[in-house]
């Protein structure tokens, strides 16, 4: 890369050729005003604050969009310059209202900062000020539109980042506004980041509106414990409440950008429901109690298990967004006590292939390659929804002209552009991925062998896999990822087996995205039945969550975990639980699903109270400490399980910190590479009926407890529009049930009443019925079939 | 000779003499002398007493919780809670000041966009336990209410010189 010589206010600067002005005073920390130039957009110039004087150049020139040259010479604080800036600084202020005081940016405002240098001190506007009305767009999201200066950071992120362009300008100079182009709210997952962008008041958060102060809060660097990126957060406090979240910067992992999951979730925290106080059921009533006789009556109800029963009789379920800490401890506990009974794939249908699977679900590549990307196939995944700010590099990909494919049960709708999509109901996947496979041997002319050999010959190419296999070969770096879905699949292993051939074949990277935030550290840290910490091969092998709930254990641990709403089985999980003769949850929460099923509920904190690890989707281990003290009488969940430990009397309990189990937990892993190699097994034979199935997918604001408990995050679109079982108009006329409004959906003696909707991006023959929610829970994730009537 | 004038000094008391020559001058002159609480000194329209909040003359409150006047106490005296009321303003659930840490430097009332917490003229005030010294949002609405006259006719005579 060539560099130019240039001089900015006398210091004598090497910058790149082809950056902007701006950016080469800002590598060398030399200030420029601005409000419409931000490093992540695109430049618009439109704001004209960055306004410089340049030698040789008649008039002052934008910094944003001046290229730097050889020899040229700047000043930022020139007379010229200033007396610029100082003009645009006027024209800014004529219509801005003068309310700080009552401004939520006031104290954290870049044009409050900015009037301080170069705004003049005298009043000498004496027209009316303008004034717009504020629009309603969401419950993320307040406006206050007549504080805009228009400097469309907000549409330019739609644009450019988000891929939906919902905010826009209209109308020119004095009547320029902006707003929703149709009146109506925001809706992407990844809205609110124009909050931080806008340089002004005019977006802010809605439930952080007139809380508190920029200059009263303080500020804890955390990650973002919703989704298995990782992404690094700075929790904002004031008097031990986490009042909001804010993005932090990390190019290696979320750019400048979070998603609203991650930045409302906090929200649930703060919630009414949180569980304060130790509680022990007494004859069937739930009453409150201290530490020491919860903790003894939970050790003594497991050990009444293990002494009549056995250890096999008892079984762990833990959440995956739990931290390294939790999960290696819990695991550490049950193993102590004999039970290899742990896992954390809650909503996992098929184990077939744990054995040989690799080390921790990887991504097959650093999360910042996914910019790179030429070509990819996913499979079974609603990246988006999923993984928010994942999908946002797909899209950067995608605008550098790469070509995505997808095989999915639902046409959704993403901000990157897809090349081809085959829309197959769940039990057709493994034959449209087979097809996939078939048409790369057949291009390559050579034969399928292993253990997919016979699912591939058997398959028929058609047009839409003989493209996605062609734009896998035309790419040069391109990716296979398994999504959430494509891992809650019934046939995950027959699945992952077949991703990987065809990763093979087309020299792609095999790769995929995983469940909570933490599901790598699950596997790393031995939470799963059939590997110890450090992926040492368990010898018993133990119960899978599934089999843990199909065949109901006498006595259960439950750590951070609601099990109607986080288990595959939904209700039936719940029953089987219920059924135990002792179990112990650990919660956050009070919730209804553990009144019913637990005999002791232990107060945990969520992650924004605790110390911990988190390892995201590309191996990452990335350390935090708690930013509030845990709320009531709740305890980090890594102390508590130390304590049961303790009083199990199993070795090697006595941690003074979290970071001495971090420390043990790599001591084992730091080794481990991350790799995609696996020895795959097909799924077990499963009957497929020829009726109705269901698409379970993991509401987007359903994941775990706390987005649940959530209220603004529950009150967007995106969650509202869950609550709904979705279905093809064709699915609709077979079944005659096109205008109903209600369906009774029934799966064997199963059955639950739901609002309908036609949504005609579902493949036929299926019925979209969001997992994680109440409503949903009294179904089964599996492909036993479905009927429906009006309701 | 110094020591024969001061042997005459010694012997006639002369210092005892000019003492009483001060004496007697302010025997008769006019008393300064202020018989307090019957009497009371003048006081500056600027006087920084006790604190009080103001409200517009239809009754609303003027404190629109900006949080200014917390920022700037050097005591860190004062403590605000604040929420969007039903009607969508921006108001305080909470405003004490504690008058145990008050210096009455008078900058929350100089940081006050909007007049609304001031300091008044009232300086005779007492509390029997340390919750009397705690003035709160009700205490301070109420002294501004009882107050106003005088706390509006103080602001308009310092208006010229802001």
């Amino acid at each position: 890369m060539t560099t130019v010589n240039i001089e900015i206010d006398g210091k004598k600067v090497e910058a790149r050729n082809g950056l902007m002005l701006i950016e080469a005073a800002d590598e060398v920390g030399i200030d420029i005003p601005r409000f419409c130039y931000h490093k992540k957009l695109s430049i618009a110039a439109n704001c004209r604050m960055c306004l410089v004087e340049v030698e040789k150049a008649a008039k002052p020139l934008p910094a944003c969009a001046t290229p730097v040259t050889d020899g040229m010479k700047v000043f930022t604080r020139s007379p010229k310059a200033i007396n610029a800036q100082k003009g645009v600084m006027a024209f800014l202020l004529i219509n801005h209202p003068l309310d700080c005081p009552i401004c939520d940016q006031g104290g954290e405002c870049e044009l409050q900062d900015v009037a301080v240098g170069r705004g003049g001190s005298e009043f000498k506007f004496y027209e009316n000020k303008r004034i717009v009305v504020d629009k309603d767009i969401g419950p993320l999201i307040s406006t206050d539109m007549t504080r805009c200066i228009h400097c469309t950071r907000c549409v330019r992120f739609g644009d450019e980042i988000a891929g939906i362009r919902e905010i826009g300008s209209t109308g020119r100079g004095e009547h320029m506004e902006i707003g929703t182009y149709i009146a109506g709210s925001v809706t992407s997952e990844v809205s609110a980041n124009v909050i931080d962008l806008c340089p002004v008041g005019a977006l802010t958060s809605k439930p952080f509106r007139y809380r508190a102060r920029a200059w009263e809060l303080g500020s804890t660097s955390t990650i973002a414990g919703h989704d298995c990126l990782g992404s690094n957060v700075s929790v904002h406090t004031r008097d031990n409440e986490v009042l909001r979240v804010v993005p932090r910067d990390n190019d290696s992992v979320n750019e400048s950008w979070i998603s609203d999951r991650d930045r409302f979730s906090y929200e649930g925290a703060n919630s009414g429901e949180r569980l304060t106080k130790p509680m022990i059921k007494v004859d069937g009533e739930w009453q409150e109690t201290d530490w020491n006789t919860a903790l003894e009556n939970a050790s003594r109800g497991l050990q009444a298990v293990i002494d009549g029963a056995g250890s096999e009789q008892l079984g762990c379920l833990v959440s995956p967004n739990s931290t390294v800490e939790e999960l290696y401890l819990a695991q550490k506990l049950m193993r102590g006590l004999g039970s290899h009974n742990i896992d954390h794939r809650l909503r996992q249908n098929d184990f077939s292939g744990q054995e040989g699977a690799s080390p921790f679900p990887y991504l097959g590549l650093p999360l910042e390659e996914l910019d790179q990307l030429d070509g990819g196939l996913l499979i079974g995944s609603n990246i988006r929804k999923d993984q928010p700010v994942a999908a946002l590099r797909l899209r950067t990909a995608s605008m550098n002209g790469a070509q995505f494919c997808l095989l999915n049960p639902v046409d959704y709708e993403f901000n990157f552009t897809v090349a081809s999509s085959m829309i197959v109901a769940p039990s057709k996947m493994v034959a449209s991925l087979a097809s996939i496979a078939k048409s790369l041997f057949e291009t390559a002319g050579s034969t399928p062998s292993g253990i997919t050999a016979d699912l591939i010959n058997g398959a028929t190419v058609g047009e839409a896999s003989k493209t996605a296999a062609d734009s896998l070969l035309a790419a040069n770096k391109s990716a296979v990822i398994l999504g959430n879905y494509a891992s809650h699949h019934p046939q995950a292993s027959t699945l992952r087996a077949l991703a990987d051939v065809i990763a093979e074949a087309s020299n792609s990277t095999l790769g995929q995205l995983s469940d909570g935030c933490n599901s790598a550290g699950g596997w790393l840290s031995g939470a799963v039945p059939h590997r110890l910490a450090g992926t040492k091969k368990s010898s018993p092998i133990g119960l899978t969550a599934k089999t843990m709930l199909t065949e109901p254990r006498k006595g259960y641990l439950l750590v951070g975990i609601e099990p109607a709403l986080d288990c595959a089985g939904g209700t039936a999980a719940e029953n089987a639980i219920a059924s135990a003769d002792y179990t112990v949850a650990l919660t956050a929460y009070r919730s209804e699903s553990l009144d019913n099923s637990a005999n002791v509920l232990l107060p945990i904190t969520p992650l924004t109270e605790t110390s911990g690890s988190i390892v995201n989707i590309e191996g990452r281990l990335q350390s935090f400490t708690g930013a509030v003290t845990p709320k009531g009488d709740s305890r980090p969940a890594w102390k508590v399980l130390r304590v049961l430990g303790n009083l199990f009397d199993v070795d090697g309990f006595d941690y003074f910190s979290s970071d001495e189990v971090t420390g043990e937990f790599q001591s084992l892993t730091s080794r481990i590479k991350p790799s995609s190699k696996a020895t795959h097994k097909l799924s077990a034979e499963i009957t497929i009926s020829d009726g109705l199935q269901r698409i379970s997918e993991c509401a987007i604001y359903a994941g775990d407890a706390q987005v649940r408990r959530s209220s603004s995050l529950q009150q967007t679109y995106d969650a509202m529009s869950c609550f709904t079982v979705q279905l093809s108009k064709t699915t609709a006329e077979e079944n005659g049930v096109v205008d109903c409004e209600r369906l009774l959906i029934k799966q064997g003696e199963l059955e639950i009443d739901i609002p309908m909707v036609i949504n005609d991006r579902v493949a036929d023959g299926t019925l979209l019925v969001y997992s994680g929610l109440p409503q949903t829970s009294g179904l089964a994730a599996d492909f036993s079939p479905i009927t429906i009537t009006k309701a | 000779m110094n020591a024969i004038k001061h042997f005459f000094k010694t012997f006639f008391l002369w210092e005892l003499v000019l003492g009483l020559k001060l004496t007697g001058k302010y025997l008769f002159a006019r008393k300064i002398t202020v018989q307090y609480p019957e009497e009371k000194t003048p006081q500056s329209h600027r006087f920084r007493g006790l604190h009080a909040q103001r409200r517009y003359a239809n009754g609303e409150e003027r404190c629109i919780a900006c949080k200014l006047c917390e920022a700037v106490c050097p005591a860190l005296a004062i403590t605000i809670d604040l929420e969007e009321r039903d009607d969508g303003s921006r108001r305080t659930t909470r405003y004490d000041i504690d008058l145990a840490k008050c210096i009455f430097c008078g900058f929350c009332e100089e940081s006050c966009p909007v007049d609304a917490i001031v300091e008044t003229r009232h300086f005779e005030y007492h509390g029997e336990v340390r919750e009397d010294l705690l003035m709160t949002k009700e205490k301070l609405l109420a002294l501004g209410d009882r107050l106003e006259t005088e706390i509006a006719k103080d602001r308009a005579s310092d208006a010229q010189y802001r």
